[in-house]
């Protein structure tokens, strides 16, 4: 029997029209912006300047502080500019803009595709390495790997959950990742198995992934610790927090994180790159990111340098077509729209999204008939309803009594609600005026 | 370059196909098997006076909503027909075409619209109606026609009380259970199937069951609340049959009699005005199971599926406060 998370959930529609694709190489691009602030945390300080010449691979921006990222240079050239460039929040933020010329990489990185399996760093050098390479979380979060990693003092973890669920309708690039990189992902879990001293693994995979669930199965067979978990389909299993009720049983406390349960959760995007940083010493400067839509020509999954244009990535896959409504970066549950397509592929960029005209449209909003399908399906146990009604009366206090900061925003509520009712859109008004109320009271 | 002007908005940007119209038709279409044998053993009746009271419950809502509150017509949600559906449901079948209307009338307007129409509304409309109709009028709501296959004549047939008032006034003269049902031209499967007098809607458990069984699979009701309706009529009169066999009737016959599956599958369903949770809605269901009871077996009506729905519905908003879902990751919150 495939496991789940036994509260809420929705099933919406997979599209998974990407699926089975083999990842290909993107062209080089002629220009890369690159932001310096690609993940939560403290912005990285530029430490490059205009005309200097870099590689493949080269630091351009430090880390500046604990929760931070260092940020490498995709391509080798000349630094153009360091301007204000927008990315996918819609905001302009800072970014090293390059002129690409060749592609020299740095000596340091190992380029060949030989498997190694030795792991040679103890568990602390593993936790630099990964701070060095600036690998952040590649599941969409952008949370830095290296502060999952460094557990709390008195915290300890005994299984590492590895997300290989993709529950986002759409995406395929962590499903085509684990069908060409197998090895590879085995490596890197032994890896973080080793940097976190745990023995025991377990990667989850939903079972709309059945040739990967096999594939998988099939490489962690002759490792001990390592163990595939079948997932029934169900969004949002790649929730943290779902993933580990579902695989493990355990239960993350309200405002908790998943080391309150001995846990620690890393998504296969992020196994990768710590496979390439620890055995390549590859810093993160590129990512696998699935271009799709159902008007797309050729939707596909990339291999993309950071800092390439999305338009260059909508291009290679045929072009935008005639009717497309909305695009955004992401999956069609948690993905963000964009207003152009002219901003560059982050670390945290899973995939873009074309939607069609007639489906970008909302529908029309109709009166609650207190159906309670939005209470069912909420994987947290909150009343969606009840915290629009709150916040349509602007009284944050009962929002937040009503626990609207355990709101994960996956979606669930407003995809599901009959008279399509904008219930995450309050609940995002109320978490944000909650949030702003709380610093107001700390100044 | 072409300029591309993008839509934006917030997650998610998928929905799913159900909406508040399918929800509706879906409930009409439970609804058509137990109209189809209210039509089979009541003939023309039931077929006018569903068509009065639907139409009436369309045109109140259609005018109320023009010419009163001035808004945008929802008269084709369904919301309306289920109304009117319910509320010749719960009349006899030859209840006089005016007092339909002036039912409809207080289900519709003072039932829904003078809340803000769908969605607002605390109780249930098609019993607001009901009951306003029940009380204003009690000998033409308590004088239902036996039943005759497929009349259409459109002479009434002679009129009869029901099982449950027959039973009700023998008990109270103090005669036995076991004569008094000895006694009744209905068996058990005669009851289960239709074949007794009665509210339009209420006669056939059969049919009832089998739209209650369709809207459970189409996700529109959860078991939660006729199961703890019905349970508690069963252990509630059980327990008073177990007492005294020959004094009160037996559980089965209370369920199988008036209203309760009525009541039970489209009536305490009733997604606006039944709890929000699982938990909420067992502890709705028993408070009608049990408020039934007391009126059917102590009180002065012989049924009291109408009054205590409505009266659970008035503590709706006290369950939803005092029974919310399961939060996740409280229990450790706490215990830490």
């Amino acid at each position: 029997m495939a496991k789940t998370f036994p509260k809420g959930g929705v099933h919406p529609s997979e599209n998974k029209i990407s699926a089975g694709k083999a990842i290909e190489v993107l062209a080089l691009p002629k220009i890369v912006s690159i932001p310096i602030s690609q993940h939560i945390g403290a912005p990285a300080s530029p430490v490059v300047e205009k005309g200097d010449k870099i590689k493949v691979g080269t630091l351009i921006a430090k880390s500046s502080g604990f929760v931070s990222a260092n940020i490498y240079s995709s391509v080798s050239g000349t630094v153009a500019k360091i301007d204000n460039v927008m990315d996918s929040s819609g905001y302009k933020r800072t970014s090293v803009i390059i002129n690409v010329e060749g592609d020299e990489w740095e000596e340091s990185i190992e380029r060949s595709t030989n498997i190694q399996k030795q792991i040679n760093l103890n568990s602390e050098e593993i936790i630099n390495k990964i701070l060095e390479a600036g690998i952040v979380g590649l599941g969409g979060a952008t949370f830095p790997t290296h502060v999952k990693l460094s557990l709390p003092k008195g915290k300890k973890a005994d299984v590492l959950i590895i997300n290989g669920v993709e529950c986002e309708p759409y995406l395929t690039s962590d499903h085509q990742l684990m069908m060409e990189k197998g090895d590879e992902l085995i490596i890197g879990t032994k890896i973080l198995m080793k940097a976190l001293n745990v023995d025991k693994a377990i990667i989850g995979i939903e079972n709309n992934k059945p040739d990967a669930i096999k594939y998988m199965q099939k490489l962690a067979d002759n490792r001990l610790g390592i163990e595939i978990v079948k997932l029934k389909v169900q969004y949002p299993q790649g929730g943290e927090k779902q993933l580990i009720k579902a695989c493990i049983k355990r239960e993350v406390p309200s405002g908790g994180l998943p080391i309150d349960v001995g846990t620690v959760v890393h998504n296969v995007g992020t196994v990768y790159a710590v496979y390439e940083a620890v055995q390549k010493n590859k810093p993160l400067f590129e990512r696998i990111v699935t271009v799709t839509g159902k008007s797309l020509v050729r939707p596909s999954n990339f291999l993309v340098r950071i800092g390439t244009s999305v338009r260059q990535l909508i291009e290679a896959a045929g072009g935008l077509p005639e009717d497309t409504g909305k695009v955004i970066s992401g999956g069609p549950m948690m993905g963000k729209a964009l207003n152009t397509i002219d901003i560059p592929v982050t670390k945290g960029t899973s995939g873009i999204l074309i939607i069609n005209k007639k489906e970008a449209k909302r529908y029309e909003i109709q009166n609650c008939i207190r159906c309670a399908k939005c209470v069912s399906v909420c994987p947290m146990g909150l009343e969606p309803y009840l915290l629009m009604q709150h916040a349509e009366k602007s009284d944050w206090e009962m929002l937040e009594k009503e626990r609207a900061l355990d709101c994960m925003e996956c979606g669930s509520c407003s995809y599901t609600c009959p008279s399509k009712r904008p219930l995450l859109d309050y609940i995002r008004l109320g978490k944000s005026n909650i949030m702003r109320i709380k610093r107001e009271k700390q100044k | 370059m072409s300029t591309n002007f993008f839509t934006l908005a917030h997650s998610p940007h998928d929905y799913s196909d159900s909406s508040v119209k399918k929800i509706m038709y879906g409930v009409i279409l439970a609804m058509i098997p137990a109209l189809a044998v209210s039509i089979y053993y009541f003939g023309l009746g039931a077929i006018k006076v569903t068509l009065i009271a639907v139409v009436s419950a369309l045109i109140f809502e259609w005018l109320i909503q023009k010419f009163l509150i001035k808004g945008k017509t929802t008269v084709f949600d369904g919301s309306a027909i289920i109304t009117g559906m319910l509320l010749a449901f719960n009349v006899p079948s030859n209840l006089p075409w005016w007092i339909i209307i002036i039912g409809s009338l207080v289900a519709i307007g003072i039932g829904k619209m003078s809340f803000g129409g769908l969605g607002n509304n605390p109780f249930n409309p098609a019993l607001v109606g009901r009951v306003f109709m029940l009380i204003s009028f009690p000998v033409q709501m308590t004088s239902w026609p036996k039943i005759s296959i497929l009349n259409f004549s459109g002479i009434d047939a002679e009129t009869g009380a029901t099982p449950l008032a027959i039973i009700k006034e023998g008990l109270a003269k103090g005669d036995k259970f076991s004569d008094l049902m000895s006694n009744l031209p209905t068996s058990y499967s005669d009851m289960f199937l239709g074949q007794m007098g009665g509210s339009l809607g209420e006669i056939s458990a059969a049919a009832i069951i089998l739209g209650g069984l369709y809207m459970l699979f189409r996700k529109i009701i959860t078991w939660h609340t006729p199961v703890a309706m019905i349970g508690s009529i069963a252990i509630f009169t059980g327990i008073l049959y177990g007492i005294n066999p020959e004094q009160y009737a037996d559980p089965c016959f209370h369920i199988l009699t008036g209203g309760v599956l009525l009541g039970a599958i489209f009536m305490a369903t009733d997604m606006v005005t039944s709890p929000m949770t699982g938990k909420g809605m067992l502890i709705f269901g028993v408070g009608i199971g049990v408020i039934t009871v007391l009126i059917r077996v102590f009180g002065v009506y012989p049924e009291g599926v109408s009054f205590a729905i409505l009266i659970m519905n008035a503590f709706v908003p006290l369950i939803n406060k005092g029974f919310k879902p399961k939060r996740f990751g409280e229990k450790i919150n706490s215990k830490q």
